[in-house]
């Protein structure tokens, strides 16, 4: 059987963090009054001719320099013609001859590996309306709606070089690629909502050729999981039907989440576009000064910020990673160090409790209500002894929730731990009268029975006993 | 008193004396709509109640330049019904400055064309002679029949300066991006500009003030400042030199329209002006490239026009042949030729064939007019090769007529049509190019003319006038 290899380039469209459109006024607030959000310009009604949103540009020209692409000084908008229903000029403004950033890259680390993965292009273009259909598809529905609250909304379109090869390179590619725009404040870049959208264009090879296949488009995938897994099973797909001595057909595939399968959803060859310049809008021409001072306004990037955290902070490379991965928790990280030294610490409460709550209210970082304040309090209380650090576990949450100060927690419910030996002696003292037989076996040299009868202390104790102390007085007594 | 042949400059001076009110001026404008528009038939829409309600001076806007609240019909089925939800900026500042809107005015379906015989609704009669042609829009006819004060046009091939020759009136194209667009239903974005019809040179420039107002929704395309025009009303052109481009002159075939250049070139020269011959070697590429272009922009800037939110719908049982019939019946035979001739130039295959070519013909033409920038203040030609032409003289003719016009708007730049004498009882229409943004100029030397000749001053023999 031949060995084969996926070839794998991807398409991700962003939306741009502006506060209006990118040719009119109107609100790019996501989840308003369907066709709320609308004015002449983004419904195209007659005559409507738009201004270009400098901070779209903006932003465009920051992400094209944080994936380190050469900026062009002279570009312009095109139209690219086609009838769609949500479209409703009859035409994309898009950049298709002279895009505003291009010749990036992005590096990648994949199995300890890095890999540097090419960018093509970035080019700003604008949203069409959204559609939503009665039946699974526009053809076999009686009814489409649609909603031109998005119509005009500001994207870039980032387009890789066919360089990835595995489904695991796809999400390494765009954890990475989430990562700078979240950083650089280009993007919400939220799948789930539809401010960053993946396609991947998908081939196989026979390993050491280097020719490409007939390639597949793959859609609909909302999240990075499910970009990895329509790419792993497209490739098996695509092997499969050409070990059947078949051929691949170029079509766009849509990935159904729940089967875990892609399916043909139109088999044409790419329209005619008709491109042509877009004379309704002036050309853009960026002075270099003005290109220099975007660059000037981007933050550290996740790759800089990691390494610090290695070097200066002293994490584990592990514990780095993850903690840049998100523009919020590397903040969060930082902020906390300001006001509490031991950066392990910082970073054991970060990846244990707070990604654990995260996730389990499946909400991001800067939506949670915790401080890097309340954060530090909480790791002096434990530091101090006046709380366990299983009871800190507890305060944590309840920071969480409700987002309070962990003092205020603490004294709320009573939460202090008992770490004077004079509060604890009788306690100790009835435990090992009650538990004869484990005091035995402790003495018998049974060394994990003193877990037992620590265990009992604290029942007694509610929990509020310190177990160190504890631990040290009940050796202390049964070896006299 | 004839209220309906003053000029702006004479009605704001007696309102101001308050000798007349804007009502009776008004009124005397819808008599004179009332007594002539059966036989010029102007207007698509004529504003009877807004006039009325909110009297001030009566402008006539070109159908394709949107007004809240009344009519805006490009002359097309497609639009017959469609009532924009909002002004064009140039509405919005008119109405600013006192001017009410007395109707809209006919012209070719979405402007396509140079005789308003492509209309969906009928044809405008030249008020000089009902066989022949009022240029491709309504409000030359308007305003030189007395049916309104002045007008709005628009111009993507010489629109407006067609018009303004055809019936005797001044009309002025202004430079590419000086006007807001916003508001104007073109087919050519590229090439296509707002500008004014007026019955003289002063009111040219009180227009052009007014119109000239910046609106932050249209992408101001020129860094102009926004002089007032007012001040280049000068009767001065010692000195200046002006150039004459042969291959313009040469299409002229009429000897009496030929004879009436020759004399303004000789009254120019006369006042101190020095004419020279200059060679535009490009000029007669540029009518073949401007029909690649602005009919590729045209298909896709008519894509939208689908019977779905606004347009007649023609009804079917499925939405595929829904599209097809609304667009087959919605549009005229020219909409649908230059659809289809546009589609074509841009598609694969055809695309460097023609409209890359195109493109580049467009440069060479303006690098033509570059050159002559160097060296002269302004241009002279005629407008059209000769006078309105007559019912049944078309197609290629019609084509013929936009030679000296159509290069004006490939390079972007200021121009302005003004009436000098009659051939075989038709108007005469003498062209002024100037550089980008030197509208001024356009002004200085028309003025000059208008103040040394009776040559400009026209009128058509008809009822009320």
């Amino acid at each position: 059987m031949t060995n084969y290899e996926a070839v794998i380039g991807l398409e991700v469209h962003v939306e741009l963090k502006t506060e209006t459109k990118l040719f009119c006024g109107c609100s790019t607030k996501f989840g308003m009054e369907p066709n709320t959000a609308v004015c002449p310009i983004c419904l195209g009604l007659p005559g409507s001719t738009g201004v270009l949103n400098k901070k779209a540009v903006e932003l465009a020209v920051k992400a094209g320099l944080a994936l380190n692409c050469q900026i062009g000084t002279y570009t312009w908008f095109d139209r690219k013609n086609y009838f769609y229903p949500d479209l409703p000029k009859g035409f994309q403004v898009s950049q298709v001859f002279k895009p505003i950033a291009y010749k990036g890259y992005l590096d990648i680390e994949n199995n300890g590996e890095s890999k540097r993965i090419n960018i093509t292009r970035a080019h700003i273009e604008e949203d069409p309306g959204k559609l939503s259909h009665s039946g699974a598809t526009i053809t076999s529905s009686h009814t489409s709606y649609v909603d031109y609250n998005r119509s005009g909304i500001p994207l870039i379109e980032i387009v890789s070089e066919p360089e990835l090869h595995s489904g695991e390179e796809a999400k390494a590619y765009l954890e990475k690629l989430r990562a700078i725009l979240e950083y650089t404040g280009v993007s919400d870049v939220k799948m789930e909502q539809g401010s960053m959208r993946c396609d991947a264009n998908v081939s196989v090879r026979p390993v050491g050729t280097t020719s490409l296949g007939t390639k597949t488009e793959i859609k609909n995938m909302n999240s990075i999981r499910a970009v990895q897994e329509a790419i792993e099973h497209e490739t098996e797909r695509q092997i499969e039907v050409l070990e059947d001595g078949e051929k691949i057909i170029q079509e766009t595939r849509g990935w159904l989440e729940n089967k875990g399968i892609t399916v043909s959803m139109r088999n044409k060859e790419n329209p005619d576009y008709r491109c042509f310049t877009e004379h309704e809008l002036a050309p853009i021409r960026l002075a270099d000064l003005w290109i220099e001072e975007v660059r000037a306004s981007i933050p550290e990037l996740p790759d800089a910020r990691r390494k610090r955290l290695v070097e200066v902070n002293g994490l584990p490379p592990y514990d780095a990673a993850v903690i840049t991965s998100s523009f919020a928790l590397a903040q969060f990280f930082d902020e906390t160090m300001n006001i509490y030294s031991d950066a392990k610490k910082i970073s054991n409460w970060i990846m244990g409790e707070l990604l654990r709550l995260l996730n389990l209210h499946n909400i991001e970082m800067s939506a949670a209500r915790i401080s890097p304040e309340s954060l530090a309090s909480l790791l002096k209380l434990i530091e101090k002894g006046t709380i366990s650090n299983k009871m800190g576990k507890e305060v944590f949450e309840e920071m969480f929730e409700g987002g309070k100060d962990p003092e205020q927690i603490v004294k709320e419910k009573g939460l202090v731990q008992i770490s004077e030996k004079g509060q604890l002696e009788q306690i100790i003292a009835d435990v090992i009268t009650n538990n004869p037989k484990s005091a035995a076996d402790y003495l018998a040299g049974k060394e994990q029975a003193i877990g037992f009868l620590v265990g009992q202390v604290m029942k007694a104790t509610k929990g509020q006993a310190n177990p160190g102390v504890v631990n040290a007085m009940l050796k202390e007594r049964l070896s006299k | 008193m004839q209220l309906h042949v003053l000029s702006l400059n004479r009605i704001n001076e007696l309102i101001t004396k308050k000798e007349i009110s804007a009502e009776e001026l008004t009124k005397a404008y819808l008599e004179q709509i009332s007594r002539v528009e059966d036989d010029i038939k102007a207007y698509v829409t004529v504003n009877e109640e807004e006039a009325s309600v909110r009297a001030g001076i009566p402008v006539a806007v070109q159908d394709n330049i949107c007004t809240k609240g009344v009519k805006t019909t490009c002359a097309s089925n497609m639009l017959a019904n469609f009532i924009s939800p909002y002004d064009a900026v140039v509405v919005e500042n008119l109405r600013k400055a006192g001017a009410s809107l007395i109707g809209k005015c006919n012209m070719d379906e979405f402007a396509m064309g140079n005789t308003t015989e492509y209309s969906a609704f009928f044809r405008t009669k030249n008020p000089y002679l009902a066989e022949a042609m009022p240029g491709g829009c309504g409000c030359a006819a308007a305003v030189a029949a007395g049916e309104a004060a002045f007008a709005l046009g628009s111009d993507a091939s010489g629109g407006i300066r067609q018009a303004a020759a055809f019936c005797g009136v001044f009309g002025l194209k202004p430079t590419y991006g000086l006007v807001s667009q916003y508001g104007l239903i073109t087919y050519a974005p590229s090439l296509d500009q707002i500008g004014p019809l007026t019955r003289d040179m002063t009111d040219l420039a009180l227009v052009l003030n007014i119109i000239c107002g910046r609106d932050s929704v249209d992408s101001g395309k020129g860094d102009a400042d926004l002089p007032d025009y007012k001040k280049h009303l000068v009767n001065d052109v010692k000195g200046l030199k002006i150039g004459v481009p042969i291959e313009y002159l040469n299409t002229v075939k009429a000897p009496r329209v030929a004879a009436k250049i020759q004399e303004a070139i000789r009254k120019l020269e006369e006042l101190g002006a020095v004419c020279e011959e200059v060679t535009m070697p490009h000029a007669e590429f540029a009518l073949p490239a401007h029909c690649i272009i602005s009919s590729a922009e045209a298909s896709s800037n008519l894509a939208r026009y689908d019977g779905v939110r606004y347009g007649s719908r023609v009804e079917s049982p499925d939405v595929l042949n829904m599209f097809k019939k609304t667009r087959s019946q919605g549009f005229g035979e020219e909409v649908k030729r230059r659809i289809m001739f546009g589609t074509q130039v841009l598609s694969t295959g055809c695309y460097e064939q023609y409209y890359t070519k195109a493109m580049k013909v467009r440069t060479l033409v303006k690098n033509d007019f570059d050159l002559a920038f160097e060296k002269y203040d302004c241009l002279l030609t005629p407008t059209v090769p000769a006078t309105a032409y007559k019912t049944g003289e078309k197609a290629l003719a019609m084509y013929q007529s936009d030679f000296c016009t159509i290069p004006v708007n490939m390079a972007g730049l200021p121009a302005m049509s003004l009436p000098f004498g009659m051939a075989e009882n038709l108007p005469v229409g003498l062209q002024l190019i100037a550089g980008h943004f030197n509208e001024g100029m356009l002004l200085r030397v028309g003025y000059t003319l208008e103040q040394n000749t009776d040559q400009t001053r026209l009128r058509p023999d008809i009822s009320g006038l």
